[in-house]
């Protein structure tokens, strides 16, 4: 199924919300998650996971540690749910 | 260098009466009970259907985003600790190199491990939490204060059963005594009702099943005990060199001074009825604090309200004071917490120290009948006034394992 890249980047504001408490509004796909979002290591997998869950999609530790930023993430994510 | 002294400036809670020190001094006081009914539907698995839950959940202390990644004992370990640390005078300009932390649990994130086989069980490993190792590590509330003050002198947790607690607190003396710090946040939390380690102690036997009346079950002392309550929460202290608390001003409760410890050899869960492992860790505490059985008006004690164990220590304390029992005012307190096991000795030295500071020995609650084996001075139902003049008491601790600890405090 094909995800628009508003649709995915809403989620990922939902998730990393949720997780890091960082408000919705101030997550962008130019921001990166560990420098401007403070996502650590343990948060990150878990957006990782909660990302997985909710795009039905597989992201590979591997590729995790190239997700820099928030447009890293959409992106792959909706390359892969193409 | 002359002798270093340890002395208390700052306390918090978060207990069955009360959500601080305040709170929960107030009812212990007035005689409240702590225990509750569990309003869980688990509870129908189990003989018990009753606890003593913290009066105030995290979720009003804590943000939503922190308590996540936080096992509940160290959700407890934090509020507690940021607590103490206020009513210390909140000294974040000391050399963090001198700052240790020591906070016990007697089973650590036992909840954390629980839920998280669950989630294995339904998700598979990719639903198990990356959070899940340092939620559950026993030493994780210790961790987590530890980092959030960023000391640096040595964060430890000692685990002893239902004695933890108390030991964290003698350990934490030891440091400053030995110059390895000059302040140390240190105490024990719990957090372990939940069906599994409920089923665990009913199936010793351990627990009572007076189901049809909670805020009586527990009654140390009385004729018709039937076991303990488990409660949850924790107790914090901050301990301070005395010198260096004087040169920052600091507001001092009242000195601690010393510990006795020692083990049974005797048996891994039943109390030695000789009770000569109890005797001799008091006369350990008195020798260390240069103390006489004479200076002792006050005993915060261990007294479960199991049939066993409440008579053996009582025993054992009339054998340790001898005639000067006559003068010490025992406490029974878990008769209105519950047994918040490695949490039980650090909340048990918070009264120690608010009764030397209000010379007020807290009551005993649900005696109808005292068990005429019991040979010590309890003080029942009201607070009893204690004398004015230097006075000491002591806290004794006792855990699965043949664990015995046993503090001095002095007035000052």
């Amino acid at each position: 199924m094909a995800l628009s890249q508003a649709d995915v980047l809403a989620g990922i504001k939902e998730i990393v919300e949720e997780v890091a408490g960082i408000p919705a509004a101030s997550i962008e796909l130019d921001k990166n998650f560990t420098d401007d979002l403070e996502v650590d290591s343990l948060s990150m997998v878990e957006v990782v996971v909660a990302c997985e869950e909710r795009f039905g999609v597989k992201i590979p530790d591997e590729k995790v540690t190239e997700l820099a930023t928030v447009g890293d993430a959409v992106n792959f994510i909706v390359n892969a749910a193409a | 260098m002359s002798q270093r002294r340890v002395v208390v400036t700052g306390l918090g809670a978060t207990t069955p009466l009360g959500a601080d020190v305040a709170t929960t001094w107030k009812a212990l006081l007035a005689g409240q009970s702590g225990v509750r009914l569990l309003t869980e539907d688990w509870r129908e698995l189990l003989p018990v259907h009753f606890a003593a839950r913290v009066a105030t959940e995290p979720t009003d202390q804590m943000e939503r985003v922190e308590m996540r990644r936080l096992d509940r004992s160290e959700q407890f370990a934090l509020i507690a600790s940021r607590e103490a640390w206020k009513d210390a005078g909140s000294p974040d300009d000391i050399d963090k190199e001198r700052l240790g932390v020591v906070v016990a649990s007697g089973i650590g994130g036992v909840i954390t491990l629980l839920d998280q086989f669950v989630n294995l069980n339904e998700k598979g490993a990719r639903g198990v939490s990356p959070h899940t190792v340092p939620m559950l590590m026993p030493n994780g509330p210790a961790a987590n204060v530890g980092l959030e003050l960023q000391a640096k002198a040595g964060v430890h947790t000692p685990v002893s059963a239902c004695a933890s607690g108390a030991e964290a607190i003698g350990y934490a003396y030891e440091m400053i005594k030995n110059n390895r710090a000059d302040i140390i946040v240190t105490g024990g939390v719990e957090a372990a009702i939940h069906q599994l380690p409920m089923a665990g102690f009913a199936a010793m036997k351990a627990l009572s099943t007076r189901n049809d009346n909670p805020a009586a079950a527990s009654r140390p002392y009385d004729v018709d005990r039937d076991g303990f309550v488990l409660g949850e929460g924790g107790g914090i202290l901050i301990l301070e060199e005395y010198e260096s608390a004087k040169a920052r001003g600091a507001k001092i409760y009242c000195e601690v001074g010393g510990q006795g410890l020692t083990s049974d050899g005797y048996h891994i869960a039943a109390p030695d009825p000789e009770g000569s492992g109890v005797q001799r860790a008091i006369k350990f505490a008195l020798a260390n604090s240069g103390l006489s059985t004479k200076d002792i008006v006050h005993l915060n004690a261990h007294a479960t309200s199991t049939p066993a164990g409440d008579v053996a220590e009582a025993n054992a304390l009339r054998k340790a004071l001898g005639k000067d029992a006559d003068h010490v005012a025992v406490s029974a307190t878990k008769s209105m917490t519950g047994h918040l096991l490695g949490g039980a000795g650090a909340i048990e030295s918070v009264f120690i120290v608010k009764a030397l500071q209000e010379r007020l020995a807290p009551p005993t609650i649900n005696i109808e009948n005292l068990d005429p084996a019991v040979t010590v001075d309890v003080v029942r139902d009201t607070p009893r006034a204690l004398p004015a003049g230097d006075i000491a008491a002591l806290n004794d601790s006792f855990g699965f394992g043949g664990h015995n600890v046993v503090l001095a405090f002095k007035s000052l």
